[in-house]
This record gives structure tokens, C-alpha cells and sequence, in this order.
């Protein structure tokens, strides 16, 4: 079952002749397990997307599921119950709240949700510890680096239930060490917990992390990664030529 | 690549029978770059015929590398380690812009009426891409080989700069006012000049 699914998705912005048609028409399924990166350029429709899949904004025409569930069928409570418990949101910029320990801002949804504070901050301390943050739960995000405020940022993704994650540009500001620690923490989400992620980005070293890459131009779908050969067809002596 | 001093560099570790050589060569490159035996032998004959390595004297030989007597084991003479230490710290060549084929295909494909430019750069990123995934996969189905992990950096980064290179080439054109298919930049430029020659001639 797809766990995101846009269907004919169209969105504009403005009326009349001074209207901004940002996605036109977009089709795209992220299945359980499975990791999709969209690539296009600065406004291309790729954050729109994004926003319109986590349902924070909704398209001017076609459909949205999530879960199997059609979002414009939901009333505002249990659109709010989705972003809360089944989709996590990692941003560029981390969007950690200074004044919360680590640990907090990853108890954080789950509290808003309803979960008692100490059942909420225990999730919250294992889902630091298998992101090797163990030890950073007390410190606030000021006092961490920016590779470290990104990975509480995806444990607050993931901590919980959640099932489908939509990163915007989730390495934009890491260097490439820290950056692929990222990317490897939101893999290993879709491969061992079965998760699905959307991640956009403009560079092609994160993109090449996922099963499938989307292309995005004034938005539109223009085309997309063929399904993964074998790797290994690189390693043999005629592929030295 | 140089296997030349590749092999200098596995041999300033202590003596070493070729097939061995080979065998540490593929393992160290991360089997990025398989060599066969005969590549092994030329370059050893080479490397000794230039004095940087001699072989070992049978006495001396060890039971490294399972000698079976058609095989000759190769030791780093004081040239070699010379020759070695300056390959190491002289950077290679990269003054002259290699010949590009698909610089030359872009640089064609705007010339070409009826050619829409963006989607012959789209074909290239989409394979440039799917290669990278390849890698990527290839890196992380074994991310405790450091070799391995090292030279596939080296091959991500290559193709991400041509990735780079293509995503910017396309914001160029755009802005040279090339929409993309049958137009081109040049073509697309001409206006300006001539509505400004327009405009100074006296009516």
C-alpha cells in the first residue's frame, strides 16, 4: 500500500493573469520501505510539493492520500492527528525550539499527541540513543552542532508511530560528512523500520541515496530514475572503459 | 591512474611476490579498478628495468605471496622510494580542460534546430544520477571498507560536478533567453541590439 500518494496534483497561487501555477498535475506514490528524492531547481515546485504532501497546505485541484486516506475528506483535527502521529517533517534549518532540551523537543510530539511526559520522554531517550545521542538528551540545541541539531531533528521525525517523512533539503546546511550521516539515518528509517520518505534537495549526492528520483521543472514531473540496476554491473573489468 | 607507482607504494611495505601485488592492489582500490596478471608482470619488468625495484634473491625469499617458483618476488630499491615520495606530492595535471564530450553534445545541441536543450541535459542528469545510485549503493553495502568508501567519494564527487555543471549550464541558457527548444541564445539575444539601433535612428 502507498503510503503517500498524489494524485493529478495542481497548485497556484493568485488569480487571473497574475496567477502562479507552482506544481501542475504531479503523480507520485511513495511506497512502505521506500525512499523518493525530488531534484529541480529553486522554484520548481519542489517545497510546494513537500508542503502539499504533509498536508500544510492544500492543492488547488487533484487528490492527496495518505495512508490509503484521502486528506481533503479529513476535518482539521484529524488532519492535525496525522501531522502529529503519522508524518514526520525535517527541515534545513532544524526548527528545534531553543529553550527544550534535546530530549524535549523529541518528546514534544508525542506529548501534543497526548502521550503522558514521562512515557513520551522515554520514547524520546530511545529513539535518541539509536541515533548515538544518548548522551547529548539534557543539552539544548544551542550547545549542540549542526550535524548533532539534525539528528534530533529526524529522532523528533521518527520518534513514536510516524511512518512517512518529508524532508526539505535535510543536509542543505551540514558539510558533506555530517551530511551523509543524515542521509543515512533517514536509509536506514525506510530499509529496517519501513518507513517512507520524500526528500527534496537540489544536489544529486543526497538524491543518489533514494530508490527513485523525481525531477522537477516549473512544476512539472519531467521525468525520472529508472529502477535500480545491480551495482555490481559496475565493479566488473568492462566497466572500465 | 598510475599502477606504476601504485605498485611502488605496496612494495615500500616490505617484499612482495606479483600476484600478491595485484591482490592488494584490487583490495586497497576498493575492487574499483580490477588489473590483470599481465598489467602486474609489464609494470614490474618496467619498474625494474628503470631500477626503482629488484628482485629479491631466491635465498632471501620468505614464504609471502605462496611462490611457486615461476614467480619472482620484488623488493623497493633506494631510487624507487625516491621516485615514490616525489609522485606522492606532485599534484597531476589538471591545468589543461580535458576534451568533453558532453560539454561539446550541450555546446551542439543548442546549434541544432528543433532540439530542445533542456531535455537533451535532462537525459544526461537522469544517467549521471542513476550512475550516482549505483555508487551510493555500492558504498553503503559496505561502508567498513575504507579503500572502497574512499574511491567511491572520489567517483561521487566527479559525477556531481558534472550533475553541477549541467544544472547550471541550464540556468545560463535560460537566462540567455534560450526557452528551450527550437531557440537559440544568440538568436534569442538579437532583439535588444536591434530594437536599440531602432531606436537611435532618426525618423
Amino acid at each position: 500500500m502507498s503510503l503517500l500518494e498524489l494524485r493529478g496534483v495542481s497548485r497556484s497561487y493568485g488569480e487571473g493573469s497574475a496567477s502562479v501555477n507552482a506544481l501542475q498535475e504531479v503523480s507520485l506514490s511513495v511506497d512502505e520501505g521506500a525512499m523518493v528524492a525530488v531534484m529541480g531547481p529553486s522554484g520548481s515546485g519542489k517545497s510546494t510539493l513537500l508542503s502539499i504532501a504533509g498536508t500544510l497546505e492544500e492543492p488547488t485541484s487533484g487528490e492527496v492520500r495518505v495512508g490509503g486516506q484521502p486528506v481533503s475528506a479529513m476535518s482539521r483535527g484529524a488532519k492535525a492527528r496525522l501531522r502529529r502521529r503519522t508524518i514526520g517533517y525535517v527541515f534545513q534549518d532544524f526548527n528545534l525550539l531553543p529553550g527544550l532540551t534535546a530530549a524535549e523537543n523529541v518528546a514534544l510530539p508525542l506529548e501534543l499527541d497526548g502521550t503522558s511526559g514521562r512515557k513520551a520522554r522515554l520514547a524520546a531517550l530511545r529513539t535518541l540513543e539509536r541515533f548515538g545521542l544518548g548522551e547529548r538528551a539534557s543539552h539544548y540545541p544551542d550547545t549542540m552542532s549542526g550535524g548533532e541539531r539534525q539528528r534530533v531533528a529526524i529522532a523528533r521525525a521518527m520518534v513514536g508511530e510516524r511512518k512517512l517523512v518529508l524532508a526539505d533539503e535535510p543536509s542543505g546546511a551540514l558539510d558533506s560528512v555530517n551530511g551523509e550521516a543524515v542521509m543515512r539515518l533517514l536509509h536506514d528509517a525506510c530499509k529496517k523500520a519501513g518507513m517512507g520518505a520524500v526528500v527534496v534537495t537540489h544536489d544529486a549526492q543526497l538524491a543518489s541515496w533514494a530508490d527513485r528520483v523525481v525531477f522537477l521543472r516549473d512544476g512539472h514531473v519531467t521525468d525520472q530514475t529508472a529502477p535500480p540496476k545491480d551495482p555490481q554491473s559496475l565493479l566488473t573489468p568492462e566497466a572500465e572503459t | 591512474m598510475s599502477v606504476r607507482h601504485a605498485m611502488l607504494a605496496l612494495l615500500s611495505e616490505g617484499p612482495k611476490y606479483g600476484l600478491r601485488l595485484r591482490e592488494e592492489f584490487e583490495a586497497r582500490t576498493g575492487d574499483v579498478w580490477p588489473l590483470n596478471v599481465g598489467q602486474v608482470y609489464t609494470t614490474l619488468q618496467r619498474l625494474e628495468r628503470d631500477g626503482l625495484v629488484a628482485t629479491v634473491p631466491e635465498g632471501d625469499r620468505g614464504n609471502d605471496g605462496g611462490d611457486d617458483g615461476a614467480h619472482k618476488a620484488y623488493h623497493l630499491t633506494d631510487d624507487g622510494s625516491s621516485e615514490l615520495a616525489r609522485w606522492l606530492r606532485t599534484p597531476p595535471d589538471l591545468s589543461s580542460p580535458p576534451r568533453d564530450e558532453l560539454v561539446m553534445k550541450v555546446l551542439v545541441a543548442m546549434r541544432v534546430p528543433g532540439t530542445d536543450v533542456r531535455e537533451v541535459i535532462q537525459a544526461h542528469r537522469r544517467y549521471l544520477v542513476e550512475l550516482m545510485q549505483q555508487w551510493t549503493r555500492i558504498r553503503e553495502d559496505d561502508a567498513s571498507d575504507l579503500s572502497m568508501s574512499l574511491a567511491v567519494d572520489a567517483e561521487l564527487f566527479r559525477l556531481d560536478s558534472v550533475v553541477r555543471w549541467l544544472d547550471a549550464a541550464e540556468a545560463r541558457i535560460a537566462r540567455a533567453g534560450a526557452p528551450g527548444s527550437t531557440d537559440h541564445p544568440d538568436q534569442a539575444r538579437a532583439p535588444l541590439p536591434r530594437h536599440r539601433r531602432e531606436a537611435r535612428t532618426p525618423r
